[in-house]
């Protein structure tokens, strides 16, 4: 017998082995998360994607007739509109959130240690309450005879009351609330990690505070802040429940647009097709989020 | 010793910045504070204060709907919760020790329900209770909140798993238990802390979720924060301020109770090892 | 003032609490222009502390800190003509060699040219030339080291700051950099002071060393007047092996007083628990200030004395004056020497360093103890108060 073929047969025999051993294990272990991965996450969404080229019939079912009409619908200016301010709130929201959170992450990571994580759970406990019962006090306190208005009026800042209600500006807050503390956490997280010596070795070498943490503080802790920019943007983006809660029906945005396709009006292809385009934005933040991660892999570890 | 300059400088400081923080945080507790006060308001229409009233808590327990929608959402949190922890755990275990075809392609979607946004894993979960003609209801819920919550719980294990020493259960395998024997007695009491980690993260996502549950929850059968954001436009009443009033007292001395309880055991647990010496 | 004006450094009564923790306690040190300085002691004693407080990192509770005379205080660390090389470099991840070393000049306006100009001479100092694009996570430790130094050297600073920044690299790196650092010292002649507690590392580059215990100097002198003359058994028992004898000086039966470059010296007899030897001492006036009493005093004076072990003799037979003996516990050869235990008839156990093995006595032989007089040094006990 020659030494290759009974290394062969050796092998095939260590295969059988193998699969007795291994393959009855990693059916039950690795089986129903693979099996609820594929049916409960891939599988709907390449049929959002399949649904989005087809046709509405005319009861709100799906007509299997490839088309691009509902991506062409999408271009329509009142479309369009709504795309661009959805946008255009969702990026208020995360500028701001930034600015509100990181002064209050950098005050909480230069706590000790104790304190800092009962800061942070005051930060979470709200987190815990049910957002809408608090867009529902907002809505309370903005409303035309509500208790802002009263106070202003009785303080005379005021002759009438204001239309606090329904405006973009209200929508913001209510997206403020709901978000601030995802923007808090990465934050918090990336300051709480950046070395001390770093501050100092600015200070020692001539730098002003504001330049330290121009150049020293804000760089090291960019991927906290890009971090927080996209658990703050993204839902911004596809959130519908704030504007419905405090905007009325006057502020509209792409979550709702999207909602209503398929909730309401029955619109599934055209609804799967603007849930496409919230997909590749969050796509390209991916991306972009991605990039800056690498960069940092390479060029700081 | 520092100039009384330098001194007065940082007081400036810390008390701006300490103003700042109070500032920030009443921002994020002005409306639950709100929602404190009103449910206490004798009034129906919740502009303005009317007078002192527990009729919103009498209401509460006497006649009102709403409870019902909260122990829904306790049941199906709790369900998810389950579901989530047995397939994340078993799964994390599982993806860590076994390679198999579709591995890679089931770590990144792992991903998916965290980054995408949640009305479109809402939408296409509709559309797959649709195709596979699952009535929407409480099912749908919980197989959906399972969806989002597996993936939070894999990587909650992931974490642990991976600071912990393998050699162990190669060490009871080495004794002569078998895979299963070895899983049971020696490797899920190490998970234990991600499990409870793992279940505290699932039972929260799901109790607060609205979107996703907004999609599949049929006409009938719904969560209490989908009742709610269904009340909001007409005007919720003033009970349900009550009820979260009481939610929120319920979690803080959750808290409390717990650190105490933390307290506690680890007395328990010094003065039990500390018995053996 | 005037004299202070001399020091380019100079901390008077400096204390510094962490809460209510005592970590410096009433700390003087003058730093003359030019001098290599070390700090020295155990981790905790403090020595980082006071360096932090000359950068401007830590405020001092109390006392004067002044650089070339003029008080710092109330500087803040952007503001003050010293530099730092910091004990894990420090080095700022996301710039370049080029823009860490630059940093110093940049934050102060100075024209692109001349930064350029600078740091290509600081690359060079440091011989580094060639690494500018480099990030600091892509160079070896050693490689780090020269940067940081780079960076602090580029601002000019009046004193460079080093606290521990050889306790990264491996032993024959360091010591490659020592000889490195003491050159660039010299060279550029600019004040160090450095932050340590490997005594062999403060032996080979300091000109003084600061000996520092519990926050507290307990010593301030050059290498090997801290070796042969350790003032405090702290000292003694830090820097290098010795062997302490507690005791009681009685001045010799037969009174010697005989005078030498004008010191009187006196010979003593020092009894101790392990036996009774002989002691020649200067009396100078420092000797008595410390004591608060004079030598001669007829009780008898509490003091210790170190010997150290490659001073220390044995025989076999007593030797006139000294009355110690023990037996050889074991004899080790540790690489470059043999060292021997001997274990006194007290139980108190002495160390013998010989650079050749001793053919003549064997473990288990009894021996008498024996020195020159002059390798002898005494140690007063502090009188409180």
């Amino acid at each position: 017998m020659n030494p290759s073929e009974s290394q062969g047969e050796k092998n095939t025999l260590a295969k059988t082995r193998n699969l007795k051993r291994n393959t009855l294990p990693a059916l039950t272990m690795a089986g129903p998360v693979t099996f609820w991965m594929l049916v409960f996450v891939l599988l709907p969404l390449l049929y959002v994607v399949f649904i989005s080229f087809m046709r509405r019939d005319a009861f709100g079912g799906i007509d299997y007739h490839v088309t691009l009409s509902n991506y062409v619908e999408i271009l329509q200016p009142v479309y369009l509109k709504v795309i661009w301010k959805s946008i255009k709130l969702a990026l208020l929201t995360t500028v701001i959130c930034i600015l509100i959170g990181y002064p209050l992450a950098y005050y909480i990571a230069r706590k000790p240690s104790k304190l800092a994580a009962k800061l942070l759970m005051l930060v979470m406990i709200p987190f815990w309450t049910n957002t809408l019962v608090r867009l529902y006090s907002i809505n309370l306190m903005g409303q035309p005879n509500g208790f802002l208005n009263q106070f202003l009026l009785r303080a005379g800042l005021i002759s009438k009351p204001l239309d606090i209600l329904y405006s973009d500006g209200i929508v913001v807050v209510g997206l403020l609330i709901s978000m601030l503390p995802f923007a808090i956490l990465p934050l918090y997280a990336s300051i709480e990690k950046l070395d001390k010596s770093y501050l100092e070795a600015s200070s020692d070498l001539g730098a002003r505070p504001a330049i330290t943490f121009l150049r020293v503080t804000i760089p090291l802790t960019l991927p906290g802040i890009v971090a927080a920019v996209m658990l703050v943007f993204i839902p911004s983006l596809g959130m519908y429940y704030v504007p419905e809660a405090l905007g009325g029906g006057k502020v509209m945005l792409i979550g709702s647009l999207i909602r209503n396709q398929f909730l309401v009006t029955k619109n599934w292809p055209f609804g799967a097709s603007l849930s496409i385009l919230l997909l590749l934005i969050t796509l390209i933040m991916l991306w972009l989020y991605t990039r800056i991660a690498k960069l940092d892999d390479m060029e700081v570890f | 010793m520092a100039s009384r300059k330098r001194k007065q400088k940082r007081m400036l400081f810390k008390s701006l910045s300490n103003l700042y923080a109070v500032l920030v945080y009443g921002f994020l507790y002005a409306p639950i504070a709100v929602m404190m006060v009103f449910s206490f308001n004798d009034q129906k229409v919740n502009y303005y204060w009317n007078g002192f009233t527990l009729k919103w808590y009498v209401k509460l327990f006497t006649d009102s709907s709403i409870v019902e929608y909260l122990w829904n959402s306790l049941f199906i949190a709790g369900m998810a919760t389950l579901g989530s922890v047995v397939i994340g755990t078993i799964g994390a275990v599982g993806l860590i020790r076994f390679e198999f075809r579709l591995k890679k392609l089931v770590n990144h979607s792992l991903y998916i329900p965290i980054v995408i946004p949640e009305i479109v894993l809402g939408l296409s979960l509709l559309l797959l209770f649709e195709v596979i003609r699952l009535p929407l209801g409480f099912t749908a819920i919980i197989l959906s909140h399972i969806t989002f919550c597996v993936p939070f719980v894999i990587i909650i294990m992931r974490g642990r798993l991976s600071g912990m020493d393998l050699s162990v259960e190669e060490a009871s395998m080495d004794l002569g238990a078998n895979r299963m024997v070895t899983f049971f007695r020696v490797t899920l009491p190490m998970l234990v802390p991600g499990i409870m980690s793992g279940a505290f993260m699932s039972f929260t996502l799901s109790i607060d979720d609205v979107i996703i549950s907004n999609f599949v929850s049929g006409p009938y059968s719904t969560t209490f924060p989908v009742k709610i954001l269904s009340l909001v436009k007409t005007g919720l009443s003033p009970e349900v301020n009550a009820l979260t009033t009481i939610m929120i007292a319920v979690i803080l001395l959750g808290l409390l109770i717990n650190s105490t309880v933390q307290a506690f055991i680890r007395k328990r647990f010094l003065t039990h090892i500390k018995s053996y010496f | 003032m005037n004299e202070i004006g001399e020091y380019i450094i100079s901390l008077s009564n400096v204390d510094k609490y962490f809460g209510t923790n005592h970590v410096i306690q009433n700390f003087h040190l003058n730093v003359r222009q030019g001098e290599f300085l070390t700090l020295l002691g155990p981790s905790g004693c403090g020595k980082t502390t006071i360096l932090r407080m000359i950068a401007g990192f830590e405020d001092s509770s109390g006392g004067t800190i002044r650089v070339q005379g003029e008080r710092v205080e109330d500087k803040e660390a952007f503001e003050r003509d010293v530099n730092t090389v910091f004990q894990s470099y420090a080095l700022f991840p996301h710039m370049t060699v080029f823009d860490n070393i630059a940093y110093g000049l940049s934050v102060k306006k100075v024209p692109k040219s001349e930064i350029k100009e600078r740091v290509k001479e600081m690359l060079e100092l440091v011989q580094l030339m060639g690494f500018e694009g480099r990030k600091p996570a892509m160079m070896s430790g050693g490689q780090k080291q020269r940067v940081a130094i780079a960076r602090a050297l580029i601002n000019r600073p009046k004193v460079l700051l080093l606290d521990e920044p050889l306790g990264a690299l491996d032993l024959k790196l360091r010591k490659q950099m020592q000889i490195e650092l003491k050159r660039l010292q010299k060279k550029l002649n600019i004040t160090f002071i450095y932050v340590t507690h490997d005594q062999e590392e403060a032996m080979t580059m300091s000109d003084r060393i600061a000996v520092m215990n519990g926050g507290v100097l307990e010593q301030l002198d050059t290498p090997d007047q801290i070796y042969k003359h350790p003032k405090t058994k702290f000292v003694a028992d830090f820097i290098g092996e010795s062997n302490l004898f507690d005791g009681i000086a009685k001045p010799a039966e037969s009174i010697s007083a005989h005078m030498e470059n004008g010191t009187i010296q006196k010979e003593f007899t020092v009894l101790t628990a392990s036996g009774i030897f002989p002691l020649v001492q200067n009396v100078t006036e420092e000797s008595c200030s410390v004591t608060k009493e004079p030598l001669d005093s007829g009780s008898g004076l509490p003091l210790t004395v170190c010997v150290r072990p490659e001073v220390m003799k044995y025989s076999k037979c007593p030797v006139e004056g000294f009355s110690l003996s023990g037996v050889i516990k074991n004899v080790i050869f540790v690489g470059s020497q043999y060292r021997s235990l001997i274990v006194m008839d007290n139980g108190y156990e002495v160390r013998v360093n010989r650079i050749k093995p001793d053919q003549t006595v064997s473990e288990g032989e009894r021996v008498f103890l024996f020195w020159d007089l002059e390798d002898a040094s005494c140690i007063f006990q502090r009188k409180e108060g």
